[in-house]
């Protein structure tokens, strides 16, 4: 037990070095501006049409599952609001989460392990460039800032998935619809949602990245860092929402 | 000032490690090791696997950090240095890793374009070039520049990651195992490009291995990695010319066997 409280112990203060020399190498020239935006391109551009469909089936599937609870109060015609409310403030940040936690996560947790245990990371060292900063530090970046834009990728989708689900038993035109949407939505309602989706981002960035670069050695270390980078990544996103929820529960009154 | 074979090897040493102890948990890799590297020369680091011989470079290298004890390259003290000035001296050290460590998601080219593009930002798309061909060619693969590294052989992967290190035109080579994996013919070729390196770039190395063959071939001076220390140094003939049974078996495997 004490051997665990130990390793424990141990953990949070690896964890917290790396999370210091992260933002030490943030801030610190020189910066990697082509690796960013090539670790955008890799994390962002290529999840595109993986988030869009998903984001699609959960607007259409989601409308079409809550038509019987509203038929039965003769209240079909609130399901724009309905959907606009649940996709903005709940769906879309969740869903891009997990979505990007499986893909992106995994991918950031395999390739770095991989890097790690066929010394890649240290030839790089070695060779005069700092691997922290190049490999850690970009993909970070890139999960930071490509995330909350596939976020509002997905609400958007999903909204329009949403409106296909409707027109399909009602008539509505997409203009009305998408006014009803935006009537219910606040300035907080988006905020909430982008900051959701930066620390979503960070934290899927940062979990697969400490993951997969200090991963143990040997090919069982590889398909390890890619599982743990999952399922951390996963883990820690459900706690933060739970704790946005009840931070924005007491901003959002004083706001309004 | 000694002259072996064709090489000249100087009196000033460009590494020169003190004392040096490194261990891992409970178990003690290197205790209180000396060794010295002569400028122009080949050092063979010769012991059994697990001994701690590729610890050994990698704490010269600052990729470990040692115990106890210092270690000098080229004049200044490794394990005192801060990150910027170790990377600094990290472009004179050329590091040869025992598999390779190809950066498997770029093609021969550009894993040479990566170190000379980030530390030596103010050359032309024309000079890069220039300087990967050149090496390339010094490695005998210039044919090869276009492929991934999944698609190259054992000894290929070797020569292109010998070819990586030398494009910053290092001053000291650091070979981890340069022949381990490989056919007998493949070894011999590696050994002679060691040994072309050596003669064409002016380097001094250090090559550890446990293959007498490529010890005897390209070693100018040998020192032998026996429980934490190194307990017997000299040429070939001198480190095996001993009954010690920690050293008999190892001669007796390669040649005899």
């Amino acid at each position: 037990m004490g051997r665990k409280i130990n390793n424990l112990l141990l953990e949070f203060a690896s964890l917290h070095r790396f999370l210091m020399r992260f933002f030490r190498e943030l801030v610190t020239p020189p910066y990697e501006f082509k690796e960013i935006i090539r670790q955008c391109y890799e994390v962002g551009w290529k999840s595109f049409p993986l988030i869009g469909l998903t984001g699609f089936i959960v607007g259409f599937v989601f409308t079409k599952q809550s038509r019987p609870s509203l038929e039965d109060f003769g209240a079909t015609s609130w399901l724009p609001a309905l959907i606009s409310i649940a996709i903005v403030r709940a769906l879309a940040p969740l869903v891009t989460a997990l979505i990007a936690s499986g893909k992106v996560g995994s991918q950031i947790g395999a390739e770095l392990s991989s890097m790690n245990v066929t010394e890649q990371i240290d030839a790089m060292e070695v060779s005069g460039t700092n691997p922290f900063k190049y490999l850690v530090v970009t993909r970070v970046v890139a999960t930071t800032i490509m995330i909350p834009v596939l976020c509002f990728y997905i609400a958007a989708i999903g909204l329009f998935g949403g409106y296909l689900s409707i027109i399909g038993q009602d008539q509505l035109s997409l203009l009305s619809f998408f006014t009803q949407v935006f009537d219910k939505i606040a300035f907080i309602d988006i905020f909430a949602m982008a900051l959701r989706a930066i620390v979503f981002g960070f934290t899927i960035g940062f979990a697969s990245c400490y993951i997969g670069y200090n991963s143990s050695k040997g090919t069982e270390g590889v398909g390890k860092a890619a599982n743990s980078a999952v399922v951390a990544s996963m883990f820690i996103v459900f706690i933060e929402e739970l704790l946005i929820v009840q931070l924005l529960a007491v901003i959002t009154p004083l706001i309004s | 000032m000694e002259k072996i074979q064709n090489r000249i090897i100087y009196d000033d040493a460009v590494i020169s490690v003190d004392k040096l102890s490194k261990s891992f948990g409970d178990r003690q890799i290197l205790r209180d090791v000396d060794l010295k590297l002569y400028r122009g020369e080949n050092l063979v680091v010769l012991g059994r696997s697990g001994t701690g011989k590729s610890v050994l470079i990698k704490l010269i290298s600052g990729l470990l950090k040692p115990d106890s004890g210092t270690i000098n390259v080229l004049g200044e003290v490794v394990n005192e240095l801060k990150e910027r000035d170790l990377m600094k001296l990290r472009l004179k050290i050329g590091f040869s890793f025992q598999n390779s460590a190809l950066y498997d998601s770029m093609t021969v080219r550009e894993n040479l374009e990566f170190p000379l593009v980030r530390n030596k930002r103010n050359l032309t798309r024309a000079e890069i070039n220039r300087e990967v061909e050149d090496v390339l060619e010094g490695v005998g693969l210039l044919q090869a520049i276009n492929q991934m590294p999944s698609e190259l052989s054992g000894g290929q992967k070797k020569r292109i990651g010998i070819a990586r290190t030398l494009i910053l035109r290092p001053d000291i080579m650091l070979y981890d195992e340069p022949t381990a994996g490989l056919d007998p013919i493949t070894c011999l070729d590696i050994n002679t490009l060691i040994n072309e390196v050596q003669e064409r770039y002016q380097t001094s190395s250090i090559i550890i291995t446990h293959d007498l063959a490529c010890a005897k071939m390209v070693g100018d001076r040998m020192v032998m990695l026996l429980d934490g220390k190194f307990e017997r140094q000299g040429t070939f003939a001198e480190i095996f010319d001993t009954d010690d049974d920690r050293v008999k078996p190892f001669y007796d495997y390669n040649f005899i066997v």
